[in-house]
């Protein structure tokens, strides 16, 4: 079902200043995030966060208190029906049907989304690698299997958005991967997709955008490239030296906005990425011997961390010490 | 259209369905699922199987077989001496029927109509409240309504379903064991009355008219019930509570303890009919999406 023109570019999903408690405890509690159409947006934030909030109420599964939420431009409170007939959502638990087999889950769900007999099933499951194990009964099935099995049954009606509840959860590493990489097929087809994760590697590299929560607040929100623009809006490289003794005053050469140890060397914030020639000569002439100059990019376990520990605020704070943040 | 699987012996032989194109209401799907669930699950119909063949078949065959073939068993004296405690109505149609035989004649036939029949009340709501008391708290435990409540499935639609799935085992169970209990008696008790005497009259007006409402307020109770508590297992002690007084007011109406039979079977038909719908559309809203999460406040 294709998103109507009339659309434009009107997020696919916009929650504004959303407030829900459960029995006077917030769950959320002023979250605010926009999806764009076609993007991956993560939701990244530690357990309690309110991820699975916000996927319920992005889907109407729960009205909120207070705030909006638009998903489609519809109000999902009122307009429920059509906004889930038009999502697809692998909640963090599997929620199959162990008495059924992985076929008759496929099946229940073509019905329930108004598929009729042309529905794809063996296709959903062949793209999940499932296919095999559709005549056995779901209890007998592995995490993995299972996972597979609730990433088919949420793409069967090929969904306009895709909403991901800690989809890897309970994964081996290998099975892990397997997924992600299934998502990032997903969305390289023009899906917009929502994924809860507390796990930054899964996040990074799959992320359009990052919106940090915390308490059922949006911490921080953008594309992952450009918050850490953000946090560290000045390059960094890392020096290492035999002796590194030699680069104790690395901090006093001109262009280093500040120097930090760590393990693996010296991290040097410069005021531009041009002065590392001449930093490097500098070094040298002062007898190091340089064994490592590599331009530091910050992974988003350091901006995560970096946020969380309130690197930054709304205008954007700057930071000195990166490797401080890993 | 569907196809047969092949499988080598270690997988089960399932059968590939494929999906049906429901346009006016997910009700049937979500009640063919459930039902198809408690197919898969032998665990919960074998049991159902053998409790409604004690009681429509072997009970009453061994008893009333012992009555008739066996004379001056102390036993049919006892079940004899109880025919003065059935209401007078029952007592003059026993006499109608029967106004020649023996006293062990008219206990098997008090036995058959107004002993062992109202059994057709009690199995249905045993069968049914299992399965109802379930059915909405068990989607909340296994992480299902997770699931339903992603889905463009109507809170409504989902409770219909629900209670069509409840309603189906019972009743069909009743259906298929009162037919078996119909040809016990009649072929145990039948030649000493003349004949094919039942079910009678007024015990289709029960099967048709008084026992499906009544099943149907009971379940009104114990599907909002369902959605609103935190287990099964409470989920079920608590049903068992609700279901009692409906179990004695039906029985006691089955076997015309209350009421006499005939004309007032409709009125009461009637009046557990008008209830049960108003108690259905209330329990309908008891199925919310919240609940199905299990993170609305009120549960418990």
């Amino acid at each position: 079902m294709p998103i109507p023109q009339w659309m434009g570019d009107v997020p696919v999903v916009e929650l504004r200043a959303v407030r829900r408690a459960f029995g006077g405890k917030p769950a959320l509690d002023g979250l605010s995030f926009e999806a764009p159409r076609g993007t991956v947006t993560v939701l990244l934030g530690p357990n309690g966060a309110g991820k699975t909030t916000a996927v319920r109420m992005i889907t109407g599964a729960l009205p909120p208190d207070s705030g909006e939420v638009r998903t489609f431009g519809l109000d999902p409170s009122t307009d429920g029906t059509m906004v889930r007939r038009r999502c697809g959502v692998v909640a963090a638990k599997p929620a199959l049907y162990d008495r059924l087999s992985g076929w008759d889950n496929l099946v229940y769900s073509a019905e329930l989304y108004g598929l009729g007999p042309e529905a794809p099933i063996e296709e959903a499951a062949a793209r999940f690698g499932i296919d095999d194990a559709l005549d056995l009964r779901v209890g007998g099935y592995s995490t993995g299997m299972k996972t597979r099995l609730a990433l088919a049954r949420a793409v069967l009606h090929d969904p306009d958005l895709l909403l991901l509840d800690e989809p890897t959860s309970g994964l081996d590493p290998e099975s892990s991967r397997a997924v992600l990489q299934l998502i990032d097929e997903i969305a390289a087809q023009g899906r917009t997709v929502i994924m809860c994760t507390h796990l930054l590697l899964e996040a990074e590299g799959l992320a359009d955008q990052v919106v940090l929560m915390e308490d059922g607040r949006t911490l921080v929100a953008g594309r992952p490239d450009e918050l850490v623009r953000r946090v560290w809006p000045r390059p960094s490289v890392r020096i290492d030296a035999e002796d590194r003794s030699a680069l104790r005053d690395v901090a006093v050469l001109p262009g280093v906005v500040g120097a930090a140890w760590g393990p693996g060397g010296v991290m040097v914030e410069l005021d531009d990425l041009s002065r590392v020639p001449d930093l490097v000569g500098a070094l040298a002439a002062a007898g190091a011997r340089i064994t490592r100059v590599t331009p530091h990019e910050p992974s988003l376990e350091e901006l995560y961390f970096a946020v969380r520990s309130g690197r930054l605020d709304g205008a954007g704070v700057r930071v000195t010490d990166p490797a401080g943040a890993s | 259209m569907s196809a047969v699987i092949a499988h080598d012996d270690q997988r089960p032989v399932l059968t590939r369905r494929r999906p049906r194109r429901t346009r006016a209401s997910k009700v049937f799907v979500v009640a063919r699922t459930d039902l198809r669930q408690l197919y898969q699950s032998p665990d919960f119909w074998v049991p159902m199987v053998i409790l409604a063949g004690f009681f429509f078949v072997i009970a009453p065959a061994g008893l009333l077989w012992m009555i008739t073939h066996v004379s001056g068993n102390a036993l049919v004296q006892k079940v004899g001496s109880t025919l003065s405690v059935l209401p007078g109505s029952a007592r003059a149609e026993i006499t109608r029927r029967a106004p020649h035989a023996g006293p062990a004649v008219q206990a098997s036939y008090a036995l058959a109509v107004y002993l062992f029949a109202p059994l057709a009340v009690i199995v249905p709501m045993t069968i049914s409240t299992a399965v109802g008391a379930n059915c909405l708290v068990g989607e909340r435990e296994r992480g299902t309504g997770e699931f339903l409540s992603h889905s463009p499935v109507t809170e409504r639609d989902l409770y219909i379903g629900k209670l069509i799935a409840s309603l189906v085992p019972g009743y069909l169970t009743t259906l298929v064991g009162f037919s078996i209990y119909s040809i016990v008696v009649n072929v145990i008790v039948g030649p000493h009355v003349g004949g094919w005497f039942f079910p009678t009259a007024q015990w289709w007006l029960l099967m048709l008219w008084v026992v499906p409402p009544f099943l149907a307020i009971t379940l009104s109770v114990v599907l909002r019930l369902s959605a609103r508590v935190k287990s099964a297992a409470a989920a079920q002690q608590a049903s068992g509570l609700v279901t009692l007084p409906a179990i004695v007011l039906s029985y006691a109406q089955s076997s015309g303890a209350v009421f006499a039979h005939g004309v007032s079977d409709l009125w009461v038909g009637l009046a557990a009919w008008i209830i049960a719908i108003a108690g259905l559309r209330r329990g309908a809203r008891a199925v919310t999406r919240a609940r199905l999460l299990g993170v609305d406040g009120d549960l418990g």
